[in-house]
This record gives C-alpha cells, structure tokens and sequence, in this order.
C-alpha cells in the first residue's frame, strides 16, 4: 500500500502582490521523482527573445521562449510593456501557431495561366524569379503610367516596409482597412472636437474611471489588451459600466445598466443624453465656459431631442436615459463615453463619433484622470535616407471627395482601379501586405471588379489567405516570431519602444519584409534607401539615437522614456489649447460648417429589415483577428467556426436548432459561401443576427479553417459611404436564412 | 431561456458533446464476469452440498464457459486499456476504496481457479485419451491432485464470485459523477443478473430434465429479484434530485427507453419467466428458449447500463 | 498548506487565454486541453444575466478520481494538489468516468492527463500558467491555510461558489460570484 499525500515543498508568499517567494528548500524524494519521470513537463530554462505581437494591431511586448532544440515553446507578456504589463491575450499566447502552422506559405509562388481556358495555377519559384518579376512590373507601370499607378494596400509591421519601398519608388497611392473601414470616423470625429486623434492604442483611462459608456464597442470580446486589463480594474473598483448594444456582449453582461438599443438608433440617444446633460444642469458652466466653443449653439440644437423623442426611436426607457445620464454627470470629469474603435457602421459614422466627442466634452473627460488621458509617443529617428521623390498624386487626391478623410480610403483606390470608373487617378496594379481584402473590404462585386482589372498584384503574407489567390506573384513572409521589424513605439501614459527579434530562423523558404522590400528596391535603383546590410544595423543606429542600443533591448525587449510634453492630465481651470480652429473644444464644429456640413450632429432614420429579414451585426472573438488567425492551429482549437446568433423568438418563427445549418442570404440576393451553424441565443435582439467577423475563409489550403462558418463581409454589398471621410458603413445589410440546402445549390 | 455552452472549444475525443470512453469492450467484460461469476458460483455451491452427480450441467458441462468467458472479458479489458504497457501497475498496489483495484485481484484469485476446474474434468471430458502414456502420464496425476482439492476451490469461490458478481456492478456504482450508476442497488442488481445468466447457461448445457427443472426455478426466482431491484432503483431514482431524475429519464421516456423495455425487461426477463413458468407448471417449452433469452438481456443490459450512464452527469 | 485557485466570475471575459497559456506552457497537444471556458445565460431579453467561467479540475479534497484509480496514479500530492503519475496510470478511464466536472482527457500517449496547477511551476514559486497570463487578473491562486495570502482575503470578503458541490467532492476552484 502506498499513502495518497506525498512530501511537497512549501511555498509561502504565494498570492498577495502577485510575485511569489521561493522557499523550495527541501523536497521529499518522492516528489522529487515525480517531475524526473515526467517527459512532459518542459524546463523552464528557455532562451528568451524580445518581440512584439503582430497578431492584432496592439502590439503587445513579449518574449518568445525557445527551447534548446531550438522549438519555440511559448510566448508570454513583456512586464514592463504599457501594452500587455505582462500578460498577452491568447492570440498573442497562441501567436506559436502562426510560426508551427504547417499551412503556411513556404515558398514564393508566380501565377502560371492555363493553356486553353483551364485554370490557372501557381508554380513554385524561387526568390530571384519572384522579386525580378515584381521590380519589372513595378518599372513597366511606372513608365506606361506612372509610379502612382502602382497602389500598396497593407497592414501591420510588414507593411511598412513596403510602404517605404512605395514612397521610395514614387507612389503614394497607400491605403489600409484600418481606416475606412474601421476606426477612421472616431479619429475624425473627436479630431473635429478635440484637434486631436483618438489613436491606437486608445488613451482612455480606464483604470481610474467612475464611468465608462460603451457605444457599441465590446471591450473583452475585442482583446484589446491593456484596455481589457483596464475594464478588469474598474470592475475591481466598482466603476459604473453604461453598455448600448443591441446584444448582450460580455462586457454588457458586466454592465450595471445594459441599454438593448434598436440598431442604427444611437445618435438619437447620444443626443438625448446631451439634452439631459445641459436641460437639468448637470454641466459644469465654468468648464465649458473655459474650454468648450458653440455651448449655446449645441443647447438650441438638443432642445427638442427629450429623453421622450429618443425613447420613439431607440426603445430605451426616458427614464434610463435620464439615469444614466446623471451617472456619467455624477462621475464626470472621471467618465469616458468611449470613441469605439471599428466604428463604420451606418455612414454617418464620423457625426456619430462626433456626439460621442461632444458629450465627452461636456463632461469635461478630456486630459482628466478616469477620463482621457493626454497621450504621448516617443519618436524614431528616421535612418538616413535620400528624401522621397514628390509623386503627382497618391491616396490624398484619390480621396478628395472626402474632405475629412486623412488617410488613404480603401475602397477609393479600389474604386479607381476599375477603368469604367470616373476617376482621374487611374491605379493599374497592386501590392498587398498583410490584409486580406476579400474579409475586410464590404461590396465583393466591386472589389472583384478591381480584382478582374488590375494588371498585376502581388500578394505577401505568412499564409494562404482569400487575397492570395488572386495573385499573380505570392511572397511567403517569415512570421514576427523569425523576423526584425521597426521598432514598436506608440502613444500611450509614457512613451516606451519595444523590439522585435527573431527568436528562430525563418522556417521553409520564407523570408522578413524587409528583406524582400530591400531587394526590390535594389532591383529598382533604389538602392540609397536601403542603405544596410541587415535591418538589425537600421534599429541599432535608431535605438542609439534615442539611448540605448540592439544589445540593451536584446535583453529588457521594453524601454521606457520619460514623458517630455508634460503632464499626463490638464490641471483645473489650466489654460490648454486644443488643435482646433477654435482652440477650444468645438461642440459647435467650424471646421464642419466651413465645408458646409452639419456642425452639429443630427439623428437620420436608417433603413430597416424587411419582414422576415434580420440586420447583419458583426463584431470580433477574443481568440481571433478576423481571418488572420482562423487557421492558426491553438487558436482554431478554441473555435473553430463561427455561428448565427438568433433570437429564441426568430428561432421559432423559422424552425431553427441550435447548430443546424443554415445558409445566409442577404437582400440583394447573395447567399453565403458556406453554410452557417445557428446558435439560439437571448443575447441577440429579435431583429437582428449577430455573427464572428473573419470566418468562411474560401482558400483550400487552408486545412483547418477553409469552409468553417460564414463570412459576413460578403454578405455586406450595400455599403453606406460617410461623406466626411470616406469610411464604408456597413451595418445597413439585413439577411434571411435558407434552410434547405438544396435551394442554394440549384 | 437557459443557455450552458462550452465557448473555448472543448472537443476532447471520447468526452465531448458527452463522455462515451467505455464502450463494448467494458460492457462485453461486465457481462461475462457477472456469467462466469454465476456459473462458477453455482458450480461451487454444488460442490459443497455434494450434489455433483445429480447437477452434472452445473460443474462439468457449464464450467467450460468461465474460462473462455473470463480469458475474452481479461482480453477485451486490456485492449481497452489506453496506457497497457503499464497495465503491470495494477498488480502493484491493493487499493480497497478502488472497486477496479479489488476486482483485479479478485479475477487474479477466479481466473486461474475457474482454469483448474475446467482441467479437472479434462479426463471425464476426454475419457478414450492416452492419459496413461508418457507425459499425458503426468497431466493424469496433476488432475487427479486438482481434483483432491476440489472442494477447497469451492470453498474459495463461493464468497470468490460473490465479490466478482457484485464488482462489476460496483465498479459502475462507485462513480457518483454517473447518476445513473450512482445507486448502490446496481451491485446486488449485477450479482443477481450474473447469476441468473449463469443459471441460463446450465440449463442450456445441462443434459438431464431435472437439472434443467431445477435451475429452471432458480433463475426464476432471480428473475423475480432482478426486477424487482430495476423497479426499486427506478423508484430511488424517481425519489432522487434532479440529476437522477434526468437519468432515469433515458429508461423511462429518452434514448435508451425502447431498448431497455423491449431487449431487456420483456424479451430479457418478464417473456423468460413466463416460459419458465410454462414449463414447471407442465407445458412443454424447450428450456434453452428462455435460457438463451436470458443471457441476451443480461448481455443487452450491460450495454444499455454503459452507454446510458455516461451520458449522466451532473448540472452546474 | 493546501493550494486551491478562485475566480473571478465578473472580471472574467472568457477570453480563453488561460487555455491557450496552459496548452503551451504543459505542451497540451492540439485538440486537448486541460482548461476551458464555459458560459452559462439565463433569462429573456433584455433581462439577462450570464455568468463565464475558466474551468479545470477542481483538485477536491475527496477527489473520486483519486479513490477510485486502482493502481494510485492519480494522487493527491501534499498542498492538496491532484495529479495523475504518468508511469503509473493503465488508461483504464476509471478517473475520467468518475470525475463530475470532467477535467480529465487520454493524453495520445495513452495515459490520463490533467490540470495540474502547474505544479512545475508552483515549485519554482509561480503562479500556474493560466494564472499569469489572464488579461483580466481575475484568478487567484495560493494557500488557503495562510490567512494572509490573497486568496484567503477573496474568499473572506466576496461571495462565492463551488461547481457542483453536491456531488460531494469538495472542490478547490472557487467562483466569486
């Protein structure tokens, strides 16, 4: 017989302050026999490199662990990063499978065309052909019409690279999803109010709010990590959570007041509570007096928007919306009425962002502790390099029409691609890094017209996406966790700049960006732009410009400055200008009327569903980055697909079980690739559907995630233009189900 | 509307959407243990009442099957075993509060003796062998000393099976996280079960009319206790939370319903006994009929009881 | 000195990140895991609530994996810690068949497999794998027996449930409510 309990070390301090003492003293032998049997538990002595996460856009600091075989075995959080404070979220934990997934692109492909109308195929090539091919087509467009033709469409760390390789060849035509069709109206909204962006990561103060109003915005379904971490906190500290969703989304399951707004309706409550806000006096006067411009303006225009007239519109009770408004009064000037962060929605998404601002500017939130923060980023010196070549136009012309738009708009360049189009600016070519196009740009029939008409597009990605399979010259990149890429630094309470390095060798025939951006610039005569053997020569010149060397970061991975622009909050009563014209905050926007728009945010009446239709909402899984990461093989483990929320009600009406399949349809007719698993759920209102953005991926090769759930981006092909910018409203799509099979296939 | 999912994608294999680990092997061993269990029991009581020539069916003929039954469920058992190189480690340890523990050892002490048994009758069985010649010189005198001791082994035995009977109910019993297992009528039920199969399986090799007679009202009797512990553990389960009323719920009106009426309380009990009945009260029914109902219920039961069970859990 | 883990039902989001954490830190191959998430929604929209929890094994004081294992892999080690010996498990599934949160899976390998507290790093004096890595600081992990650890203040001052406590297994993951 043998006893149950064995000799065990004792640990003490384990627990408060979270750094545990060691006191592991004395083992029994038997315990001590239980880890030497045990093959599967690894040693903690790993080789840790520095990186920062390229599975979102948060850019979380981190440090790969390699094991003496040379496995990466784990990634975990940099403690001294403002992004992650040492904790990843699991994409950033499961960002391994984007190095082990053995779908990975692993060698350069070139598009070879079928002989007598069969199809065409890739074949493998070797990096010469590729990069030779590519600076030829990139030489003939720039002689046939010019470098501006040639458009780079991009995302994340990589993207750069080539963003600098575009600028170095003369083009300017640049744009990335990231704005107009995500967060773009927030930035333009609050930079009408404020004179200041929002930016990434936001510079909410979360931790020490009173208050925080959620328009919309998922935080913890969204993993954006330190803000998750934030929302954590004021949950500790009993904040007042304000959730408006027509779901109950984690967060608003945390909320003490979850208000199931009628989609498409939030202006007219953001409206209502400013008429709440100044109608009972819960403003304070020598606030807005000091810092604010159009009060009196801005208090006729809500006059008539009573908590009543919203009530008729977003079925959210007067008297919540009294409530709730004299919570966020209450709290204020520690209250933050979020900006959102994907927040093109409805089209008239910057004015939306717009009430947002303007209702945090009446409660004074801006540069106040618990509201937000005055941000600040440390800036990288450029590595010398010859200035860039003045091209004739880029994504600014291309993006006239919008008169707020600040960035490259997507889907104009995707518009001007297509000859038919009435459009000077004629984009004859593309360069993809990073973006999947098909999960991320709405209106399919337009994207595949540009699609049919480019002349040439290159694809460069670490996997076999949607957009790859349009290329005609495929680049397998090397993972973040094989590669150098630009130092991290963004805004945030203090500036800080972390490193990435590569922690193993590129696995198969992949390679970094920046090498491929560095050969066909040599192959371009541009040479002088990439003036270094190796990007590692480019950061150690950089980081020793700002204090610190490859070396040091090599080993701390984060480096932290000290903030220069002063303090992280405005004082009371201190004077403080704002970048508007004003110098205030404008509640009243002459910047808006000076282009003859509205000023003022008004409400507008959205389209609604047809009967027996269900308006199309989408939003994000914490264990993924749209269709980025659905193939990745431990965050495919923790799911795999995604279903259709409905309403218990509408499941009635339509027969529907939970995880029966069924397919979409939307209401121009187009029916999803794949069929859907339904979930009957309460947390959907019974007039809308609510499915995981990024899933249905259509690319064979992708072995695990290929046909697994639906995509919602090609179900939305009505597409509600903001005017101010550019941005792609895309909520306005309703869909209907098929539940017989054999009517999609006919 | 009450909704309970799993969200991080839990698909371990043989446990989600619900736990199905032990499939026929475990029900295949169960009901052959429970058999050979009830024949070497009866073979034994036999044995020690002196009765061996009147029920020749019991010791001789039917004793032939626990062997064979035992030597298939052992197998069967170890191709279920997932980790079976290390299937030594059980033999290693007494663990009494483990019912697998003390039921692998209690087939250590069986198995071999339900073997000596069956060589025991080795020269009745092949009474024209050259057990004089040679080495078969030696297999005779090995015998005739099995033989001495015979009714030692039957000492050995009756509270043997007894233990191995009631085990393979037990085994299932023990688990509370298996409401449907977890009612400590299942192992008297098993016993009762094996032993009424046992009874069968006489009747069906027994030549002689009385033999058959007499066992005939045995399994009748047993019959009579089998169903009323069913009826006594449906009740407690009826009487029971709500984890064993969902459990009972698969007998009586879910997946399992039709099955278990129709294969195992029917076919399996109430028809048998009722031939059984026939038969005593004069009727001339061919005994093996029932029998071999019998044995195909108990083997039904333990299946349906397997499968059913781990579909049981408990809520939160 | 007895370990157990407690928490935090209303900062977790279900994020998943202790699985993936513990996948990668206990080498858990794909498709398996140790830990998980579970959702639970009751009522009618709008008046809903829903409560997420990161499940595991719930290293019980009575474990009935332990009792009924019959060669004494699985085991309770000292700190109350319940942990399958891989040499000595047969893969009978006995353990897997008598655990009522089903934390328990075959290993491909043929044995059972576990949360562990990550024990390995519970030595070294860390905190388990999904521990540190939770966005959301909502687990709490140490000695209940030391009124001073963390773990205890939780558990003093905030409600609080165990999974299935009438299956009488007296479980060591506490859910602040």
């Amino acid at each position: 017989m043998r006893t149950n309990r064995r000799q065990f070390i004792k640990i003490s301090a384990l627990g408060a302050g979270g750094v545990a003492a060691v006191s592991s003293t004395s083992f029994g032998g038997s315990f001590l026999s239980i880890f030497d049997s045990s093959e599967d538990i690894r040693d903690i002595d790993f080789k840790r490199v520095p990186t920062y996460c390229e599975v979102c856009f948060w850019k979380c600091a981190g440090w790969t662990n390699v094991d003496k075989k040379g496995n990466v075995v784990k990634i975990i959080g940099n403690e001294d990063d403002p992004h992650c404070n040492g904790r990843l979220c699991p994409r950033g934990t499961g960002g391994v499978g984007m190095y082990t997934d053995t779908d990975r692109l692993k060698t350069p492909l070139i598009r070879v065309k079928g002989a007598n109308g069969e199809e065409d195929t890739f074949r493998e090539a070797t990096w010469d052909e590729a990069l030779d091919l590519i600076a030829t087509k990139m030489k003939g467009v720039k002689e046939k019409y010019g470098p501006e033709s040639f458009a780079l469409l991009k995302h994340g760390s990589s993207g750069a690279h080539f963003e600098h390789l575009f600028k170095a060849y003369g083009s300017d035509t640049i744009g990335e999803p990231a704005y107009a069709q995500c967060r773009g109206p927030r930035e333009q909204g609050f930079g009408a109010t404020f004179g200041s962006w929002v930016g990434s990561p936001e510079p909410t103060d979360i931790r020490d709010t009173k208050c925080l109003v959620l328009i919309g915005s998922h935080i913890g379904e969204n993993m954006h990590n330190s803000q998750v971490q934030e929302l954590a906190d004021a949950i500790d500290k009993k904040a007042t959570i304000i959730t408006v969703d027509p779901r109950l989304s984690t967060v608003a399951g945390k909320s003490q007041y979850w208000l199931p707004i009628k989609p498409a309706t939030d202006i007219a409550l953001l409206l209502s509570w400013m008429h709440v806000l100044i109608y009972e006096n819960l403003v304070d006067e020598k606030y807005i007096e000091k810092y604010t411009y159009g009060f009196n303006e801005l208090k006729e225009h809500v006059k008539n928007y009573t908590p009543e007239w919203a009530y008729g519109i977003t079925t959210i009770e007067p008297s919540v919306i009294r409530k709730t408004a004299r919570e966020m009064a209450d709290a204020a000037p520690s209250v933050i009425v979020h900006p959102g962060r994907h927040v093109t929605w409805y089209g008239d998404d910057t004015q939306r962002s717009r009430a947002i601002a303007i209702l945090n500017g009446l409660l004074g939130s801006w540069g106040k502790r618990g509201g937000f923060y005055l941000k600040e980023k440390l800036a990288i010196p450029k590595y010398p390099q010859p200035p860039y070549p003045h091209p004739e136009w880029g994504w600014e012309q291309i993006g006239e029409k919008y008169p707020l738009a600040q960035m490259g708009v997507t889907n104009e360049i995707i518009r001007c691609s297509i000859p038919e189009e009435d459009t000077e600016y004629k984009v004859k070519a593309w360069f993809v890094s990073g973006t999947n196009l098909p999960k991320s740009i709405p209106d399919k029939d337009q994207l595949g017209k540009a699609l049919d008409s480019i002349e040439f597009l290159a694809v460069c990605d670490t996997m076999p996406m949607d957009i790859t399979g349009y290329a005609d010259v495929i680049l397998p990149e090397a993972t973040y966790l094989e590669r150098y890429d630009g130092l991290r630094s963004a805004t945030n309470r203090e500036p800080s700049v972390a490193l990435r390095a590569p922690a193993v060798e590129p696995k198969y025939n992949s390679k970094p960006s920046w090498w491929m951006a560095k050969q066909i610039g040599e192959r371009l005569g541009l040479g002088a732009y990439f003036n270094y053997k190796d990007y590692a020569d480019v950061l150690d010149w950089q980081l020793k410009k700002i204090g610190s060397s490859l070396e040091e970061m090599k080993r701390i991975g984060v480096k932290k400055f000290d903030r220069k622009s002063g303090p992280l909050y405005i004082g009371d009563g201190e004077d403080y200008e704002f970048a508007t014209n004003t110098g205030k905050i404008e509640l009243y926007s002459t910047e808006l009327a000076n282009m003859g728009h509205d000023p003022m945010p008004k409400y507008t009446a959205h389209d609604e569903p047809d009967q027996g239709y269900y308006r199309l909402i989408y939003g994000r899984a914490p264990m993924h980055t749209f269709s980025r990461t659905s193939n990745n093989p431990n965050l495919h483990d923790l799911m795999s697909e995604n279903k259709v929320w409905v309403n218990p009600r509408v499941a009635k009406i339509w027969n529907l079980r939970n995880n029966q399949e069924v397919y979409l349809q939307n209401q121009d007719g187009v029916v999803s690739s794949f069929p859907v698993k339904v979930r009957v759920t309460e947390r959907i209102r019974w007039d809308s559907v609510y499915m995981v953005h990024g899933f249905g991926n259509t690319d064979k090769h992708l072995t695990r995630a290929y046909g697994k759930g639906a995509s919602d981006t090609e179900l939305i092909t009505k597409v509600s233009i903001d005017p101010l910018m550019g941005g792609t409203g895309m909520r306005g799509n309703f869909v209907t189900f098929i539940t017989d099979k054999n009517l999609v296939e006919s | 509307m009450k909704e309970e999912l799993i969200i991080s994608g839990r698909n371990l294999p043989h446990i989600d959407p619900h736990l199905s680990l032990w499939h026929w092997p475990i029900s295949l061993y169960l009901f052959l243990g429970g058999l050979a269990a009830g024949i070497l029991f009866f073979a034994a009581l036999v044995t020690l009442f002196r009765k061996e020539e009147k029920y020749l069916g019991a010791v001789k003929y039917a004793t032939i099957i626990p062997p064979i039954a035992l030597s298939v469920g052992l197998l069967a058992l170890l191709y279920d075993l997932t980790h079976l190189w290390y299937a030594w480690r059980l033999y290693m340890v007494i663990r009494i509060e483990s019912p697998m523990s003390w039921g692998a050892w209690t087939l250590l002490l069986v198995t071999p003796i339900s073997f000596l048994w069956m060589i025991s009758y080795f020269k009745e069985y092949f009474p024209n062998w050259k057990w004089q010649q040679g080495v078969w010189n030696y297999a005779s005198i090995a015998i005739d000393f099995i033989n001495k001791y015979k009714r030692v082994m039957a000492w050995i035995l009756v509270p043997s099976t007894i233990i191995l009977g009631i085990y393979t109910g037990i085994l299932l019993s023990a688990f509370n996280a298996r409401p449907l297992w977890n009612n400590s009528i299942l192992g008297p039920l098993f016993l009762t079960s094996g032993l009424s199969t046992g009874a069968a399986a006489i009747i069906v090799l027994s030549k002689s009319h009385d033999e058959r007679r007499m066992f005939s009202m045995i399994d009748l009797v047993l019959i009579g206790i089998e169903l009323f512990l069913i009826t006594h553990m449906l009740m407690g389960m009826l009487a029971g939370s709500q984890v064993q009323l969902e459990a009972s719920e698969l007998l009586l009106g879910g997946e399992f319903t039709v099955a278990f009426w129709v294969f195992v309380i029917i076919l399996g009990l109430a028809f048998p006994a009722v031939l059984e009945i026939f038969e005593l009260i004069g009727y001339k029914v061919p005994a093996v009929i029932p029998a071999l109902l019998v044995l195909l219920g108990g083997m039904i039961f333990r299946f349906i009881m397997v499968d059913a069970g781990q579909i049981t859990r408990y809520l939160y | 000195m007895r370990y157990a883990m407690a928490i935090d039902t209303l900062k977790c989001v279900g994020c998943s990140d202790c699985v993936v954490a513990c996948q990668t830190e206990n080498n858990v191959p794909i498709g398996y895991c140790r830990d998980w998430i579970t959702e639970t929604v009751d009522g009618t929209y709008p008046q809903l609530e829903i409560e997420l929890r990161s499940e595991r094994c719930n290293h019980c004081e009575t474990a009935p994996c332990v009792r009924c294992c019959p060669t004494g892999a699985s085991q309770i080690v000292d700190g109350g810690i319940v942990i399958v010996e891989h040499d000595e498990c047969i893969g009978c599934g006995a353990c897997i068949e008598s655990c009522p949160y089903e934390a328990r899976y075959t290993h491909p390998e043929g044995y059972v497999d576990k949360c562990t507290f990550c024990l390995h790093r519970v030595k070294e004096g860390l905190q388990p794998a999904c521990v540190a890595a939770c966005p959301t600081k909502c687990m709490y992990f140490g000695d209940i027996d030391d009124p001073n650890s963390e773990i205890s203040h939780m558990l003093k001052t905030r409600k609080q449930k165990t999974l299935a406590p009438e299956a009488g297994t007296n479980p060591h993951i506490f859910y602040l409510i």
